[in-house]
């Protein structure tokens, strides 16, 4: 089952999923080598504990500029809690606590004299579930705009963030319309727009198409495709055909068990996307991408 | 464990007809609660409708109260009404802005620990007796001033911050997580996130609450008879002087003498009981609509 990533060729009929796989494949640069990537996150030793007890032990990786980064792994293996120090969104979590260093462009985000929001201002997020603010879907971009000091040639900022997620064909006649009044998949392109809209540097996605239908996760994943040259993605996700589609790199991220039925996530093999899938170097990483994971 | 002989004596065996009995016992004695708590409402109403309808006119709040009214003469209770209206509208001034402010502190801000023991304090403040406040307001502010309008509705006030509080915590608690992350991963300040995405979600649990509120202590007596009672019979608006309330008026009538005082006591009551009857209705109405949007929002 080494062939995960590459799904049969001979496919013939309409457009369908399996030729958007083909299509981004095509699309995928071979990576230049790691040392030459601009590094833009460098995790060192990141322990996250919720009430004392660890979530994620001991992770260890560079995130790279302008490329997408996978995150995958089993549930509870603590994806979403590592994507979540990224931006210290787990700062909400009132039992959260976290050690080790986090160092965006060389600066440890982690720091206490770090103001939390000046680093998510940068580093926006995208969530599971499509949350749209109850506002129309031109408030919902341009809300955030108008906050963050961005306030001149709105429209064209707008217009810009919702072409970008693919949305502004569908909404352009009907902007002062309800959000909610949108189906989930518009939802979360929305939700995209209103997160690249305040140009953030890196863009996180916990899971952005876990909720969606596959018509509109291939439109999120072709968009995180053609976006990747201005932002930096790094994506949660637990479809490993998904990784396979969008990522250049990869995390695997996998369970522990200690004592007493202490369990946590631990970074396992971290490699470019086409090594993960086809020559994995850890017998775990080998067993979840086959499906042989127990 | 079930048999599969439907007899009628096969079921009398298993006891059926006594548990069918019983079943019908319980829904009565169900119903006949349900019809007491509705029939003392009614009745109660019903017997203030009919004692105060009769003196119920125009003249009961635009008039003044004249005393030793013997005769015919054209007599209300206006300073009542103005006094009610001015002092309700106080108390609600001192008590919105800082019971809001207290829920949403405990709600976006505090540490669980904090936010379960002031939850606890409001609950206790809730519990504490209206006559009770009234004596502390009485000891605080009129031992040596006298009374006052801002006396009664500071007593007021006391009664109806934990129930603003209360109620617009748990509008805020409906609020949707995800819609605070929306938000704050946008880089956005939690006081601004509070401010535009937060607050908006609860205005209409805010009023709701409030208007509860209001309802509950314009027909409060104990803490306004310490606070501000010792009144004359002319209509005046101004704070600083003790100012005749509604419910205050209807003790003072309720002990007189002369039976067309009673009957003007009836019929303020019935006014009073109209005012609390509508707002809550309104309170109702206000709640259905806000939860609707609330929970559309998700």
């Amino acid at each position: 089952m080494a062939g995960h990533a590459q799904p049969a060729e001979d496919h013939d009929g309409p457009v369908s999923t399996i030729d958007r796989v083909v299509a981004l494949q095509a699309q995928k640069r071979t990576l230049p080598p790691r040392e030459r990537l601009e590094r833009i996150f460098q995790v060192e030793g990141l322990d996250a504990l919720y009430g004392g007890k660890p979530a994620v032990k001991d992770v260890t990786m560079d995130v790279y500029k302008n490329l997408v980064t996978a995150i995958i792994g089993p549930s509870g293996c603590g994806k979403s809690t590592f994507i979540r120090c990224l931006n210290r969104m787990n700062d909400l979590i009132p039992a959260f606590s976290q050690t080790g260093t986090i160092r965006y462009h060389g600066q440890d985000i982690t720091a206490r004299d770090v103001d939390p929001v000046a680093v998510r201002r940068n580093i926006g997020m995208v969530f599971q579930r499509p949350n749209p603010f109850p506002k129309s879907i031109y408030d919902n971009v341009a809300w955030g705009l108008r906050v963050l000091g961005l306030k001149d040639r709105l429209d064209e900022r707008v217009e810009r963030a919702l072409t970008q997620a693919a949305l502004w064909d569908e909404v352009k006649d009907r902007l002062k319309a309800s959000a909610l009044s949108l189906s989930g998949g518009q939802q979360q392109r929305l939700c995209i727009a209103r997160a690249i809209a305040v140009e953030p540097d890196v863009v996180l996605m916990d899971e952005p198409a876990s909720a969606l239908d596959p018509i509109a996760t291939s439109a999120i994943e072709q968009l995180m495709h053609d976006l990747k040259s201005e932002y930096t993605f790094v994506i949660v996700t637990h479809n490993m055909q998904q990784a396979a589609r969008v990522a250049d790199m990869t995390a695997f991220f996998s369970i522990s068990r200690g004592d007493e039925g202490a369990r946590w996530g631990e970074l396992v093999e971290y490699e470019s996307t086409e090594k993960i899938f086809t020559d994995p170097s850890d017998k775990r990483t080998e067993d979840y991408v086959t499906g042989r994971f127990g | 464990m079930s048999t599969h002989n439907l007899t009628k004596a096969a079921l009398r065996a298993e006891g059926l007809p006594r548990r069918r009995a019983m079943n019908r016992l319980m829904e009565l004695v169900a119903w006949l609660a349900a019809a007491l708590a509705i029939g003392i409402l009614v009745v109660m109403v019903w017997s203030v409708a009919r004692r105060g309808a009769g003196a119920l006119n125009l003249d009961l709040i635009t008039k003044t109260p004249v005393q030793f009214n013997f005769g015919n003469a054209p007599s209300g209770l206006s300073n009542a009404f103005a006094g009610t209206l001015v002092i309700v509208g106080l108390a609600t001034a001192m008590a919105l802005p800082v019971g809001i402010l207290v829920a949403i502190y405990l709600n976006e801000f505090a540490r669980p620990w904090i936010r379960s023991s002031v939850s606890l304090a409001l609950d206790v403040l809730n519990g504490v007796p209206a006559i009770v406040i009234g004596i502390f307001v009485f000891g605080l502010f009129v031992v040596g001033h006298g009374q006052s309008g801002y006396a009664g509705a500071f007593a007021l006030a006391c009664l109806m911050l934990p129930l603003v509080a209360r109620s617009t915590l748990e509008v805020l608690a409906l609020v949707p997580a995800s819609l605070r992350e929306a938000s704050l991963a946008l880089g956005v300040p939690r006081w601004r996130t509070t401010l535009s995405i937060v607050l908006p979600q609860t205005l209409g649990g805010i009023v709701t609450g409030t208007v509860l509120a209001v309802a509950r202590v314009a027909g409060e007596t104990a803490p306004l008879l310490f606070t501000t009672s010792i009144v004359g019979t002319q209509l005046h608006w101004d704070p600083h002087h003790a100012l005749q309330t509604v419910p205050v008026a209807i003790f003072e009538l309720s002990e007189s003498a002369n039976p067309a005082d009673h009957a003007q006591a009836w019929a303020a009551a019935l006014v009073l009981l109209l005012f609390i009857l509508c707002t809550n209705l309104t309170a109702r109405w206000l709640a259905t609509r806000s939860r609707r949007k609330i929970t559309t929002a998700r």
